[in-house]
């Protein structure tokens, strides 16, 4: 471009690829013109089982409606579009899995576009080769990383910076799907790309990977759109029922954050410290004031996840209060029973109780005392292999419904089962084993493949 | 004086920050009730400690943020989110302690 861009409009449709989000409030935005259309599409936040997976957490007809609306808008306008963390956590079968999607679009719509489609598995050998030199250190209070738990996790990827989607750019992507980024880089690579100011960039970006949440009423799954500027950027609702206000918008950097003020990423650290917030009318606000503080050795946050064990489940609950005053004695002693039998036939696995209307939510941070009518106990059990688990949960709910506590009265049954079957399994149970930065350049990590659509 | 939290927040919610710790949001309705509890430093760690019962040392931090007229406290989770034993893998119902919440300010 010769010419330098004033002004850089991104259209934001929704929180997450795949949540949806009102037609109108898209074609209010479409209707702006943007320069570019993009969406995050991962998160954390519904636990280690669908990194360790490689299985979605949205649904797929869900995600088809969404992309359908932005290919189809990015190819009429000519504008690209960015896809940030493809398939919900970005390692290769949730990126293909969007990449399969994307193509079906295409074909069914006679789209043609150039698309990128950028990779964040990192090679085991790379991080051990770090482990070893150093370049590793943990986050979240893990112990540091080893070689042991890098062979036992599944699925590793890292958070790329906004380098490989500048890359998919200048190699003439229209389209980039990106394997797991860190959220605002899906909005903020090609603006910066462009000559506008990262930090300023970055920042419209962080708010505008959440969609209309940092507006009043707050929303996922609303369209908003983001004009970045050269010394600010502006945030304007794309539902005439939502506003931007300075509370709204301030208060959202607190969201999911550990820190309001300072915004670690890779590369750096956004700095919050002294950004002003001016609301302007028909519900936008003006930004501005935000600084980029650059790490002197650049790293990656890699996330990694490992198989556990399977699980299976029984759901009952109680309404007999001589047994619900003395719920926490009965149920231990079931778990030691129980424990004592598998013990002796070779079973290996663990047993929980998850006791509802006691401290089923909070469990140990739970500071108050129980006073329930009735409670219900999730039985939970673990084991190498589901035929262990169900043999687990199997055992542990037959003694806990005949189990004769101290002063037992009710001798039919001690539990109300709301289903037949009563037990469930529930498959595959992963944790999270690596949450831990990596000194690296990034353009060592992340692959890019260019297809023709 | 004291101050019941309920009365003077508008927002009161936890969530996850990572899938190893906690963040707890609170929000405060008007600018000089935020600023006497910011005054009086009446949230610190101690109370975040003290309403959850647990060590001092799992608190990270407390942080005051005026611009949102916001108050954000840190703990490591007990269990990390989704792992065996946890009970909320989004984190996002561990706040009911601070509604109880009475502040000397």
């Amino acid at each position: 471009m010769n010419i330098p861009q004033t002004e850089f409009k991104v259209l934001s449709p929704s929180g997450i690829l795949g949540y949806g989000f009102p037609e109108e409030s898209f074609n209010r935005g479409i209707e702006m013109q943007p320069d570019m259309i993009a969406i995050d599409a991962g998160s954390v936040d519904p636990g280690p089982y669908y990194l360790g997976s490689g299985k979605s957490f949205t649904n797929r007809d869900g995600v088809k409606r969404d992309l359908r609306y932005i290919l189809k808008a990015a190819y009429n306008l000519d504008i690209p579009a960015v896809i940030g963390s493809a398939g919900g956590c970005g390692a290769k079968p949730h990126v293909d899995w969007c990449r399969e999607i994307a193509e079906e679009i295409a074909e069914e719509d006679n789209l043609a576009f150039t698309m990128g489609v950028i990779y964040a598995d990192v090679d085991k050998e790379i991080i051990k080769t770090a482990i070893k030199a150093g370049k590793t250190r943990p986050l979240g209070g893990l112990p540091e990383l080893d070689d042991a738990t890098v062979d036992k996790a599944t699925n590793i990827v890292a958070q790329m910076g906004i380098g490989p989607i500048k890359n998919a750019f200048d190699q003439g992507c229209q389209v980039v799907l990106a394997g797991r980024a860190y959220d605002p880089t899906a909005f903020a690579a090609k603006p910066i790309s462009l000559g506008f100011d990262p930090a300023l960039a970055l920042h419209m970006g962080k708010i505008l990977e959440c969609a209309a949440i940092a507006a009043s009423p707050g929303s996922g799954c609303d369209c908003v759109m983001g004009i970045l500027h050269d010394d600010y950027f502006e945030l304007v609702p794309l539902n005439p029922i939502r506003e931007f206000t300075k509370n709204s918008t301030a208060a959202h950097s607190l969201y999911e954050k550990s820190d309001p003020y300072l915004l670690p990423g890779p590369g750096g650290m956004l700095d919050l410290s002294e950004v002003k917030f001016e609301e302007l009318p028909e519900g936008r606000i003006k930004v501005s004031g935000t600084k980029f503080i650059p790490e002197e050795n650049p790293t990656v946050k890699l996330e990694g996840t490992e198989k556990v064990g399977c699980r299976t489940i029984s759901i009952a609950g109680t309404r007999d209060p001589i047994m619900i005053r003395q719920i926490d004695s009965i149920l231990e002693t079931v778990k030691e029973n129980t424990s004592s039998m598998l013990e002796s036939e070779g079973v290996k696995g663990e047993i929980f109780f998850h006791v509802y209307g006691k401290n089923g939510v909070m469990a140990d941070l739970e500071p108050e005392k129980m006073e329930s009518l009735e409670v219900c106990v999730l039985i939970e059990t673990l084991a190498d292999s589901q035929n262990d688990a169900d043999a687990i949960c199997s055992i542990v709910r037959s003694t806990l419904l005949h189990y004769g506590y101290p002063g037992r009265i009710a001798t039919a049954g001690n539990l109300a089962f709301p289903f037949s079957p009563s037990d469930i399994s529930a498959g595959d149970v992963y944790k999270f084993s690596i949450y831990h930065l990596l000194e690296i350049d990034e353009n060592d990590v992340f692959k890019t493949e260019i297809h023709e659509l | 004086m004291k101050m019941k939290l309920i009365d003077a927040a508008t927002v009161i919610r936890s969530k996850n920050c990572s899938p190893f710790e906690l963040t707890m949001d609170i929000i405060i309705k008007d600018e000089a009730d935020f600023q006497a509890i910011k005054d009086a430093n009446a949230i610190n760690k101690e109370v975040i400690a003290e309403a959850y019962g647990i060590p001092l040392d799992k608190v990270k931090k407390v942080i005051y943020f005026d611009v949102a007229r916001a108050i954000k406290a840190v703990m490591d989770r007990p269990v990390a989110s989704g792992a065996p034993g946890d009970t909320d893998v989004y984190g996002a119902q561990q706040h009911a302690p601070l509604l109880k919440l009475e502040l000397e300010v």
